[in-house]
């Protein structure tokens, strides 16, 4: 009995050098010497102060377990399938130094299927929680950590990732939720279950009042994937990341359908056919980064206006000045945008190059660049000032818009509304999609919820109409009549019911002479006059000067105020 | 038409102002492969320098010269509106004649003008006109309807669509257009009709003049194997070879053998490398037989060929000459074209490294000699290819102004357009051979929208999404068509510009080029400069050792673009590094009333790590005021600047060295594409915690290329030579792409079975599209 109590206490003693070591270690290196003759003090004191010390090593014990997650072979094995450890991938998201954690020491309740032995005890179970500073910007962050039981949500997880949701809505800081889940532990049963639901729950009732990311890092099946689906943006990583309600094996036992994970639920499959995801990367490090870039362009939650950058670091060389200043003002002029829209109106040109010519930087961080093409919508920066930009694609089946398009948009748009992130819309739309295929989907409905997004919106909405602006889709996309702002056309606009051909075809049914009909409808229609006598567009501009009119609206809209009548909430035609 | 201007101008009404526009004299011009018109009336004339002066007041220079211009038109219209309007009716050079003295007076002022900022474009022969009050038309295709040439000409016609042979080479098109317009002459520019002499003989018919040679001249020179001839008879010296039209690759094979190898096979009617192959044996003979014949039938419509000894390790020097039609002749000094790739020129100079006074002389000499025998007037260029020996021998003779031009009017002041329109109008020549100096250094690179890294440059597309030339910089001159925005399509010869520098001697407009290559911001496209600032700075280049050969020489296994070395290298990273950190830096300052650490983290020292190919490199950043001080590899590299991540420019001075980069994108993973020294390098800048997890990130596997061809260039199919289920053999020719004229055939990398075709001939594709799969 004497000789184990002498081993144990021996055994502490090692234990106690080691953590003063570390404690001194961490302070300043080099000062070991100074630690030995501590050692024997703490020896001393050691036998009057059992208690104290033994509290100071099991919280130091935690922590060290806390931080090495599920043990050092799961962590290996984390890696070597490509992916970052949970808390690898909060350093890399956050400002270093800045990650503070919560609820280290909480563990799972479970007592059932041998869960309650110590070895299946994992200081803070498998997710870790806290908030920390992006380019010194206030944000929240949960990673869950497939290291411990794959990430497996208990009601110890739920309950962490609930906590700090709480704290980010009652301060007003986005949530960003690193996802790499086996979905629910079954041990706990219901209760895992409960979980789900609160962190659904508040997902949603966080919407609209913090911004909400998800960026997918692993697995996330069945109920889990609700929550991504919740929150404002979802992004995931290439090659490594999975989102589905029920997996291959139980897509062939009902539906006998041979896929694999990866065309079931792969990054390729949600950010080009289902429009799940909005973005994927190649792998995590750059997810993360990009995920950094992006977070740059949110405001911390709705009562925060837009974020505005400084531009530039003051440039003392007068001479360089000069050379550069067109480059970074908010009047320079684009000229390359004189001569973009191609002559003929059938021939198409690619959006994105007036995008990038107009906003700062070049810089254009795309949602959504590979789903419903035909549509462009993402964020950059005016000025400094964060906007939304959403473009019609002439490059892409003409720009018309169809049921994918009008969804990706308008949710977009419903984004920028609820975060005060002023829109601009650049209009070129042949109209919608005709066909079977789009009326039986229910085109009707969809292109309603593009239209009643524009509509609702009360942020600064700015609309330039580069070309073609045909039919019920002019009106949709945020015209004068649903209480755009400022609303610009170009010269090469047309602003019409619809193309020339077609309309000479229905005025003049059955008549001759169509082609001089036709040269006739384009005189009067085919420009932006029509449109501009009735004052439904503001001004028609040169191109060329397109950035600085944005810029000088911006400036002066900032202030805008407008309110909806008192509702409950509005009944979008979901 | 001289007689309904003078009855109109007996009337003094407004309509019968315009009437009299109508009617007054038009001259028919075209440049840069584009056509003008050009018409004059002394009114207008007014408008067009009030105009001039207007537009180009920003520059004060040119202001001058124009100011003056200005004078003496008032001058002339005064008397001409209150005298006698008849004489409003004088002619073209009449003008020319009463502004010139006061014009070579303002010559050097103009001259500085052009070297240093007139904002405008670059369109020589408009520019020209515009100084000497003539008005200008010019001609253009559909796709080209807002070129710069368009928009500086007083009126613009289109001749038709955008391949060539339905636009600039639409004889009938471009003939209407003339009438339409009233022209009085035609400027033909460089290439297309310059040199075609049905062309103008059909405007001699309609009594329009052609601003170049007599219909004679062009014959007898555009013709490659009369002008050979001829220049034997004019005691010029020529290469052994054979005198005749080659029918068949038989016989062409067969001649070849006589001559011996190796031998050069070109299109009678060609010129500019096009239609043109070397064969080093009879197999290659035929095949270049083949395509030579093609390619000539395609760019001049005439598929006749002729085979000459090929001199080895040659260099191409040009005289340039400028005869009058009363029998006067100059030359006016050298241009060394030696740099080409593909038979074409790449970059030139004024004068050559290699002529001493006597060879010069005596190839001046038999240039004047040969331009005296066929009668030549107007600007030509006799081409000579020199050997080691300084033995030199006639090429060819290009009845036409030429694309390296401005380096000529560089050295020896001259205006060349302007000296082709006097003699186009029957002037004698203004100097004589005593009055031609070689005033200082000219070297001219064109900047090509192609892809050095592949053979030299193979064609690319694209659309100008920025495009900023070194106009800023002393003594450099840009001749360019276009501007940004502007789309380079596969229809016409994808030149972007000349790029024109000046010194008073060779290592100053050499050293003018290497800034101005630096300072010139092209992005959308792949252009040349890479390769084009690797040339210009070669110890070989800068030595002067350089023949035709120097590109294939010099890069054996192509180019691969600058190799760095470790200064060099340690600059680049820390380049990179310091635009990573500005942009850090910049992503933390919020500027609104956003919620941000009370205490911000002044952060002053960064550890990074920056990869650059398969190199990884840990760095350490220190910064003090604006100073970076970057310390990477135990050195340490100090780097300030203008940071500004708007502009695609990146002055930095790096280790006291003032260094133009340019900064072609930046994501948010830490790439990083910087062009320095020319040459694009990809580098990747990431925090030192990033590096380390990076390296568990998996490397994902790339496409097989070996068994998929793609096409290496936009361009059009001409021909597929294989079918689903064929069996190629390794070098088999595939099919052929046709792009920026020139027929390039693609071949099997290795004896496989062709699964699947994806092309078709006449099908348009892009680079990078898929073409056929082989299994």
């Amino acid at each position: 009995m004497a000789a184990i109590s002498v081993a144990r206490s021996s055994c502490g003693l090692i234990n106690g050098f080691k953590v003063s070591l570390r404690s001194v270690a961490r302070v300043k290196y080099g000062a070991v010497s100074v630690t030995v003759p501590q050692t024997s003090l703490h020896r001393s004191c050691r036998w009057y102060s059992v208690s104290h010390l033994s509290v100071k090593e099991r919280i130091d014990q935690k922590r060290e377990a806390a931080l090495q997650g599920g043990g050092q072979q799961r962590i290996e094995a984390q890696h070597k399938r490509g992916k970052l450890t949970a808390r690898e991938r909060v350093q890399l998201l956050l400002d270093p130094e800045s990650f503070v954690e919560t609820d280290m020491f909480v563990e799972h309740r479970c007592a059932d299927f041998g869960m309650e032995q110590d070895r299946n005890k994992f200081p803070g179970d498998s997710v870790v929680t806290g908030r920390g500073r992006i380019n010194g910007r206030l944000v929240y962050v949960f990673s869950q950590d497939f290291t411990v039981f794959g990430g497996s949500l208990s009601g110890a997880h739920a309950q962490k990732i609930c906590k700090i949701m709480d704290q980010a809505m009652t301060v007003g800081a986005p949530v960003i939720g690193l996802n790499d889940s086996g979905g629910a532990r079954i041990q706990e049963g219901v209760e895992s279950l409960a979980g789900y639901a609160d962190i659904f729950l508040r997902n949603v009732m966080a919407s609209g009042v913090i911004p909400q990311i998800s960026l997918i890092m692993g697995p996330c099946a069945g109920g889990a994937v609700y929550s991504p689906a919740l929150t404002d943006f979802t992004f995931m990583v290439k090659d490594t990341s999975y989102l589905f309600i029920t997996g291959p094996d139980v897509v062939k036992s009902v539906t006998n359908e041979d896929v694999t994970q990866e065309e079931l639920g792969g990054a390729k499959t949600h950010t080009t056919v289902s429009g799940v995801a909005h973005r994927a990367f190649e792998n995590d490090i750059e997810a993360l980064l990009n995920l950094r870039e992006f977070f740059n362009f949110l405001p911390l939650s709705n009562q925060d206006p837009a974020v505005t950058f400084a531009l530039i670091e003051l440039i003392t060389n007068p001479i360089l000045f000069c050379l550069m200043s067109h480059l970074f003002f908010s009047d320079r002029l684009v000229p390359s945008l004189d001569n973009i829209v191609p002559l003929e109106s059938t021939k198409a040109y690619d959006m994105l190059d007036i995008i990038h010519a107009i906003v700062d930087e070049r810089e254009f961080f795309e949602i959504m660049p590979n789903y419903a093409k035909n549509i462009v919508v993402g964020f950059a920066r005016m000025n400094g000032r964060t906007v939304g930009i959403v473009g019609n694609q002439p490059k892409v089946a003409s720009g018309c818009l169809d049921i994918n398009s009008s969804v990706k948009g308008a949710r977009f748009v419903r984004f920028c509304d609820a975060f005060n992130i002023p829109i601009i819309t650049f209009v070129d739309v042949p109209g919608f999609l005709p066909g079977t295929a789009q009326e039986y989907g229910g085109i009707i409905r969809h292109g309603a919820k593009l239209l009643f997004a524009f509509a609702e919106a009360t942020v600064p909405k700015i609309t330039i109409i580069t070309r073609k602006a045909y039919g019920g889709a002019y009106d949709v996309m945020s015209s004068k009549h649903l209480r755009g702002d400022v609303n610009y056309a170009w010269p090469t606009a047309e602003v019409a019911v619809m193309g020339a051909k077609g309309a000479v075809q229905i005025i003049f049914r059955g008549k001759e002479n169509q082609a001089e009909a036709e040269a006739e409808y384009v005189e009067k229609f085919a420009n932006p006059f029509p449109a501009a006598v009735r004052g439904f567009v503001d001004d028609i501009i040169e191109p060329a000067t397109t950035r600085k009119k944005i810029c000088q609206d911006l400036e002066v809209l900032a202030s805008k105020k407008q309110v909806n009548p008192w509702k409950k909430h509005a009944n979008i035609p979901l | 038409m001289k007689k309904n201007a003078l009855k109109s101008s007996s009337k003094t009404s407004k309509e019968n102002i315009r009437l009299y526009l109508n009617f007054n004299e038009r001259l028919f011009v075209a440049y840069l492969d584009i056509y003008l018109f050009l018409r004059i009336s002394n009114e207008v004339r007014l408008c067009v320098c009030v105009c001039v002066c207007v537009c180009v007041c920003v520059c004060v220079c040119v202001c001058v010269c124009v100011c003056v211009c200005v004078c003496v038109c008032v001058c002339v219209c005064v008397c001409v509106c209150a005298c006698v309007r008849a004489c409003a009716n004088s002619k073209v050079v009449l003008c020319a004649l009463q502004c010139s003295p006061l014009q070579s007076r303002c010559c050097v002022v103009q001259r500085e003008a052009q070297y240093s900022t007139i904002s405008s474009p670059n369109e020589k022969v408009i520019k020209t006109c515009k100084k000497m009050g003539i008005q200008t038309v010019a001609v253009h295709s559909d796709v080209d309807s807002s070129a710069v040439h368009v928009k500086m000409a007083d009126e613009a016609v289109c001749v038709g669509s955008a391949p060539t042979s339905k636009s600039y080479l639409n004889m009938d098109a471009i003939m209407d257009a003339i009438r339409v317009t009233g022209a009085q002459a035609v400027h033909p520019g460089y290439g297309f009709l310059s040199e075609n002499k049905e062309f103008a003989k059909r405007l001699a018919a309609e009594g329009v003049a052609f601003i170049g040679p007599d219909t004679h001249a062009i014959q007898a020179m555009g013709d490659k194997i009369e002008s050979k001839l001829i220049a034997k008879a004019a005691k010029v010296n020529t290469i052994p070879g054979f005198d005749g039209v080659v029918k068949t690759a038989e016989e062409a094979v067969k001649i070849a053998q006589q001559i011996g190898y190796p031998v050069m096979i070109k299109a009678s009617a060609g010129g500019g490398g096009k239609g043109m192959r070397i064969a080093w044996n009879d197999e290659e003979t035929r095949e270049g037989f083949r395509f030579s014949s093609q390619e000539a039938a395609s760019s001049f419509g005439d598929d006749r060929l002729l085979i000459e000894k090929y001199i080895d390790n040659p260099r191409h020097i040009e005289i340039q000459v400028l005869a009058d039609k009363h029998g006067n002749a100059l030359w006016l000094n050298e241009r060394e074209c030696s740099i080409q790739r593909r038979n074409q020129k790449v970059v030139e100079e004024a004068p050559s490294t290699f002529l001493d006074p006597v060879t010069r002389r005596a190839m001046g000499e038999q240039a004047v000699q040969l331009a005296k025998a066929v009668h030549y007037s107007s600007a030509g260029t006799v081409e000579f290819l020199v050997d080691s020996k300084k033995n030199f021998y006639f090429l060819e003779m290009n009845t036409r102004l030429q694309v390296e031009h401005p380096i000529t009017e560089c050295i020896t002041g001259l205006d060349l357009v302007e000296q082709m329109i006097r003699v186009a109008k029957g002037y004698q020549l203004q100097h004589t051979q005593e009055d031609i100096p070689i005033n200082g250094w000219a070297i001219e690179c064109r900047v090509y929208a192609e892809d050095p890294y592949k053979s030299f440059g193979l064609p690319s597309i694209g659309r100008l999404s920025q495009y900023q030339e070194p106009l800023n910089l002393d003594k450099v001159r840009v001749d360019s068509g276009i501007q940004e925005g502007s789309d380079i399509s596969i229809y016409y010869d994808p030149m972007i510009s000349k790029l024109i520098t000046y010194g008073a001697t060779r290592a100053e407009a050499l050293g003018r080029m290497e800034d101005a290559l630096d300072n010139y911001v092209i992005r959308g496209v792949t252009h040349n400069i890479p390769l084009l600032r690797e040339i210009i700075t070669h110890p070989r280049f800068v030595s002067g050792h350089i023949s035709t050969n120097f590109l294939p020489e010099v890069y054996p296994d192509g180019f691969k673009g600058h190799q760095l070395e470790a200064d060099a290298k340690r600059e680049l990273l820390a380049s990179a590094a310091v635009l990573y950190i500005a942009a850090e830096l910049r992503s933390a300052k919020v500027l609104s009333t956003q919620r941000v650490a009370s205490t911000p983290v002044e952060c002053s020292h960064w550890e990074l790590c920056v990869e650059l190919g398969e190199e990884r490199q840990d760095v350490q950043i220190s910064k003090s005021g604006t100073v970076y001080t970057v310390e990477i590899d135990g050195a340490k590299v100090e780097v300030w600047g203008a940071l500004n991540l708007a502009s695609p420019l990146l002055p930095l001075t790096v280790n006291g060295t003032h260094r133009m980069l340019q900064c072609l994108s930046r994501d948010a993973a830490g790439g990083i594409v910087l062009q320095y020294l020319g040459t694009l390098f990809k580098v990747r800048v990431l925090s030192k915690l990033a590096a380390e997890l990076n390296s568990y990130m998996p490397e994902k596997a790339s496409e097989d290329t070996s068994s998929i061809l793609r096409s290496p260039m936009p361009g059009t199919v001409v021909a597929v030579s294989v079918k689903p289920g064929d069996t190629v053999a390794e070098g088999q020719e595939i099919c052929v792409i046709e792009a920026m004229k020139m027929q390039n055939s693609l071949t099997a990398v290795k004896q496989a079975k062709v699964k699947s075709v994806h092309c078709k001939p006449g099908e348009t594709v892009g680079e990078g599209d898929l073409l056929v799969e082989l299994e």
